[in-house]
């Protein structure tokens, strides 16, 4: 200890502790076990008073010494480990690269530690959850997938950047956007519009449509990734902005709506830093074509899918207000779903100089 | 199908002249007004079997020149195996096939169009007299007017083989034959005269022949040789699965010699001939039957001439049917001959008896499975003999499931390599099942799905025995499935032989076979797949123990007593899978063949189960050492029948093939002349 000059980060010392937990076991003769809180629908309440979804106590052990577990057990230290490697040296990765660090053969078999990314995905979710470490802080990023332009100035890196003067293309949001990557040093908006799709965004975009109503344009290219959730959130709270969100009328567009208001159910434990309760759905609604006279021939039926999955969502707890409740039901008895392309039925820029404005006006929002 | 043989019909000009079509089919000739019923009537002819026959051969096998050439080799393999056998003789068989030039030098076998078939077989022979007609004659033999199991039925099979080959290239069939060592060898040439069906002999003489008894068959024929699925190939390879009990040697078109010795020193038991039995019988031949009978009385009649109706019975069934028994059988005819027959039907009678049928047995169904096919895992099942329109028939099923030692060895060094992504698990599920289907001994090549074998197969729940299987397909994996009839008169759907007619009771017995394979098979892979369980469960916590300790030792940061850690998981690891008591347990139950009767497993650590006993083929192996003393010979083979005669008793014929898995590839051969060929013949599996 007294050789290292490099102070111990507190995530490096959570990921330390897994070993921990293999020599403690070792020494009393027990059996090494993790205890890992268990991520799925069962195991997730919906706090109404915080508007949070948040994850159970419900907690699963995962031992060596279990012939059904012992694999992910062995790799679940290999992981540990890679992180462990990636605190030390200062670096962050992608998922995939972690996957490849971690494949080797194991001596003397014929088997590898890992077969497919799709092994270590979860485990790292698991650390996650189980160190109370959020991805960013495991150093592991996303692909950057989002983009955001407005009036405010943001500082990467050390370099100053201005989202009022990046063109049409915007800045690419970074996977992780925490304050000491990234710093909001000035923001003018009125509030946030986060859209589903790049199509719309980039329609708003060119049309200068955060100009004419002085607000942040941001998308996530469909289900928004962590660094927008983020982003979102800080200047939601950073800078008290309203978020609305516009996505498509169909039950994944709600869904999208859901987790950046509540959280998901997946990565539940993250909602305390990326939902934000406040946020509220725009559009488009199901009540949207017939005030807007959308013609009927631009919806598209709704599949066998869409429907199981609206009827999911009617039975989620965070969906049971009146408002949403009707909402989804008249989607249902219309048997439709709508893109927000299809507003380009009406005119291209429809969007940009009908829809939003008088949405924006009348208020005509879902909470 | 004229024009074919019309540049080569030189010898058999005369004949077939007379047999155009415009002449010989008078009903092809639509009347025209005008024509009277005189005219008409002078156009009416008699039509010969062999005439019919040259117009349909297809119905015998001859459709295409792949398919005869398989035809003409089957007809005479299995008459040279059913001679043997009904004399008692462990049958010496060399098939040779050579490709033949039209005038020229002989082309390669796979574009030759034709060939020269030679069977020869050290049977008990033919008497010169009935020489011509056996094999230039239709419908002439043996085994046709007899309730008897045996593979030819009709006495169509080689003199139509005769007559294609006479028909295609204008060849007659050469016969060398002799009865004994002490008998002259003829020779004869002889063709067919389509017209009458009688034999035409071309040349008859006697020579000196090498054999001191057998027979020996040559005909040229058109055909195409390809290997594959129903090739000359495949048939002896799974006939010698269903005949372990023969040696054949076979000189394919491509100068290769395939030994396959015997591996099974007992001759069929020699069936016994019944009489019909009354279920199974029509009216119209029951009428014969009354016409035909040499009892006075209609009672004796009945009594006499069927299997199963005691003189009691006879006079309880002639009441019934309201008919004296003292009446005589020639005056029974019309509305009471048909009430008699309706009595019988409704009669209970006993089952026929089942000694005229001589199923293979489930030891030598293994030792021919054992012998030509690779794999882990082998069984087979005889079921008790059952009846169908009154013929008795017995199935029996065989199975072989796996690839060997020899290929999981490979497959072991071949994982040496790191496997990359996608590359994991690519299992045995794809190939599906082959099902060789036999009908008294002999293997049935075509028509698969129209056979009642196939459909069970396909019937039969294979999921149920940790097989899997797609809807209404083959089970899946590296298995054989085998399938034998036998009966005294085998249902085919045609007169080429090819497919068994589905009756239900037939259906119903295979069905019953083959779930009993099934069970072995189940049984055999659910305790195989225990002990892989058991083992691999020992391997995980000592290959991840290695990994967990590594990973730990680097997150401490390279401090940790990495040894201390390592011997403190293993003792934990030991306790956990039981120490050794599971390595007893391994060892003891891992496998083993205890409750699967009739099953061989073969494990890389040895062979288990009914292992087949080599013999010592003391008459084979001295004919192929060349040149023994004749009357040497002659005594050996003697010898042989009389221990076919005495079943069973060796006379130390046979020795153990060993129980070490290498003992397949050394102990095995007994003389060199086995050696040759022999890993390319048993290596034939699946894709065929």
């Amino acid at each position: 200890m007294a050789a290292k000059t490099r102070k111990i980060g507190p995530v490096e010392k959570k990921l330390i502790g897994v070993a921990d937990v293999v020599i403690d076991a070792a020494q009393r003769r027990r059996d090494p076990t993790l205890a890992i809180p268990v991520r799925s629908l069962s195991n997730v309440t919906f706090d109404e008073r915080k508007g949070l979804i948040e994850l159970g106590r419900r907690k699963q052990a995962r031992s060596f010494f279990n012939v059904g577990m012992a694999k992910k057990f062995m790799q679940t230290v290999l992981v540990a480990d890679a992180l462990c490697e990636l605190q030390r040296a200062n670096l962050t990765t992608s998922l995939r690269e972690i996957y490849y660090r971690t494949k080797h053969t194991i001596k003397n078999s014929h088997e590898n530690t890992l077969d497919t990314q799709d092994e270590s995905d979860p485990l790292i979710e698991d650390l996650e959850v189980t160190l109370a470490a959020l991805r960013e802080e495991l150093h592991v990023r996303a692909e950057n997938a989002g983009s955001i332009v407005g009036p405010l100035v943001l500082v990467d890196d050390g370099d100053r950047v201005d989202c009022a003067r990046l063109g049409k293309g915007g800045y690419s949001v970074p996977s992780i956007v925490e304050p000491e990557y990234l710093e909001i040093r000035q923001c003018t908006a009125d509030f946030v519009l986060l859209v589903e799709k790049g199509t719309q965004w980039n329609r708003l975009s060119e049309d200068k449509f955060w100009r004419t109503h002085n607000c942040v344009l941001l998308t996530g290219n469909g289900q928004p990734p962590r660094g927008v959730r983020r982003l979102a959130r800080r200047l939601h709270d950073e800078k008290k902005l309203p978020v609305y969100v516009l996505v498509d009328n169909d039950p994944w567009g709600y869904y999208i709506y859901s987790v950046i208001k509540q959280g998901s159910i997946n990565l539940a434990f993250e909602s305390q830093r990326m939902a934000i309760p406040k946020a509220k759905f725009i559009g488009l609604s199901s009540a949207d074509p017939e005030a807007y006279e959308l013609p009927r021939n631009v919806g598209i039926k709704l599949n066998d899918k869409d429907t199981a999955r609206a009827k999911e969502l009617l039975g989620y707890t965070w969906f049971q207000k009146k408002g949403w409740q009707t909402e989804i039901k008249r989607m249902l008895s219309s048997g439709l779903k709508y893109e927000l392309d299809a507003l380009a039925n009406k005119d291209f820029q429809f969007l940009t100089k009908k829809y939003l404005p008088r949405k924006l006006k009348e208020k005509d929002w879902l909470d | 199908m004229w024009g074919i043989c019309e540049p080569t019909r030189a010898p058999l000009a005369k004949s077939s002249r007379k047999a155009s079509p415009a002449e010989t089919a008078p009903t092809a000739a639509t009347p025209k007004p005008g024509v009277s019923a005189v005219e008409m009537g002078a156009r009416q002819r008699e039509i010969s079997v062999s005439e019919f026959f040259t117009k349909n051969r297809h119905l015998l096998g001859f459709d295409n020149p792949r398919k005869a050439l398989l035809t003409c080799v089957k007809e005479a393999v299995d008459n040279a195996l059913d001679a043997c056998e009904e004399a008692g003789i462990l049958p010496d068989i060399v098939v040779k096939v050579e490709a033949v030039g039209n005038g020229g030098p002989p082309p390669p076998a796979s574009q030759a169009s034709r060939f020269r078939i030679t069977v020869t077989d050290n049977g008990p022979g033919i008497v010169r007299q009935q020489i011509p007609p056996i094999f230039a004659k239709l419908l002439y033999g043996s085994k046709f007017h007899r309730l008897r199991m045996s593979r030819g039925q009709q006495g169509i099979g080689i003199s139509a083989a005769g007559m294609y080959g006479q028909l295609t290239t204008g060849k007659p069939v050469q016969i060398i034959s002799r009865t004994g060592a002490r008998s002259p060898a003829h020779f004869f040439e002889v063709q067919i005269d389509t017209k009458k069906n009688e034999p035409l002999i071309l040349e008859k003489k006697q020579i000196d022949w090498e054999s001191p008894r057998g027979t020996q068959v040559t005909m040229e024929v058109e055909g195409r040789y390809q290997k594959g699925r129903a090739s000359v190939d495949e048939y002896v390879e799974q006939t010698i699965i269903a005949n372990p009990h023969v040696k054949l040697t076979y000189l394919t078109p491509e100068g290769e010699t395939k030994e396959l010795p015997r591996t099974y020193d007992q001759v069929p038991e020699s069936p016994r001939e019944i009489k019909p039995h009354p279920y199974g019988i029509e009216l119209g031949m029951l009428l014969k039957m009354l016409q035909d009978t040499k009892s006075h009385w209609l009672s004796g009649f009945l009594a006499g001439d069927f299997s199963r109706v005691s003189p009691h019975l006879a006079e309880e069934i002639c009441k019934t049917a309201g008919l004296s028994p003292r009446a005589r059988p020639r005056d029974v005819h019309g509305q009471a001959a048909e009430n008699l027959y309706k009595t019988i039907q409704s009669t209970k009678i006993m089952a026929p008896p089942t000694n005229c049928l001589s199923p293979i047995g489930e030891r030598a169904i293994l030792s021919g499975l054992y012998q030509q096919i690779k794999g882990d895992f082998y069984t087979a099942v005889s079921r008790p003999p059952a009846v169908y329109r009154g013929n008795p028939f017995v199935i029996e099923a065989g199975l072989a499931y796996g690839r060997g030692p020899e290929q999981a060895q490979e497959d072991q060094q071949k994982k040496a390599i790191p496997l990359a992504e996608g590359e994991a698990d690519q299992g045995d599920d794809r190939e599906l099942a082959r099902v060789i289907r036999y009908a008294n001994r002999v293997p049935l090549l075509y028509q698969q799905s129209a056979c009642a074998i196939f459909k069970s197969v396909l019937d039969t729940t294979w999921r149920n025995y940790g097989v899997t299987q797609s809807r209404g397909a083959l089970p899946a994996g590296p298995m054989v499935i085998f399938v034998h009839m036998a009966s005294v008169w085998v249902p085919f759907t045609s007169e080429s032989k090819e497919a068994i007619a589905e009756y239900d009771e037939i259906s119903k017995e295979i069905t019953l076979a083959l779930r009993e394979c099934g069970r072995r098979l189940g049984a055999f892979l659910r305790r195989r797949e225990r002990a892989y369980s058991e083992q691999s469960r020992r391997d995980i916590f000592a290959l991840y123990i290695e990994e967990v300790v590594e990973s730990c030792n680097r997150l401490k940061g390279g401090r940790l007593a990495v040894a201390k850690l390592k011997e403190q998981l293993q003792k934990m690891a030991m306790k956990r899978t039981g120490g050794e008591k599971t390595d007893e347990v391994l060892g003891k139950n891992g496998s083993g063949p205890e409750g699967l009767p009739h099953s061989i497993i073969v494990t890389p650590d040895g062979v288990e189960g009914e292992v087949p006993k080599m013999i010592v083929d003391a008459p084979a192996a001295a004919a192929a050492n060349g040149n023994g003393h004749p009357a040497e010979e002659d005594k050996d083979a003697e010898e042989s029948k009389a221990t076919a005669k005495a079943r069973g008793h060796g006379k130390g014929r046979r020795r153990s093939a060993g129980r070490a898995a290498h003992g397949r590839t050394t102990d095995r051969r007994p003389r060199s002349a086995h050696r040759v060929a022999k890993p390319k013949t048993r290596a034939r599996r699946g894709k065929g």
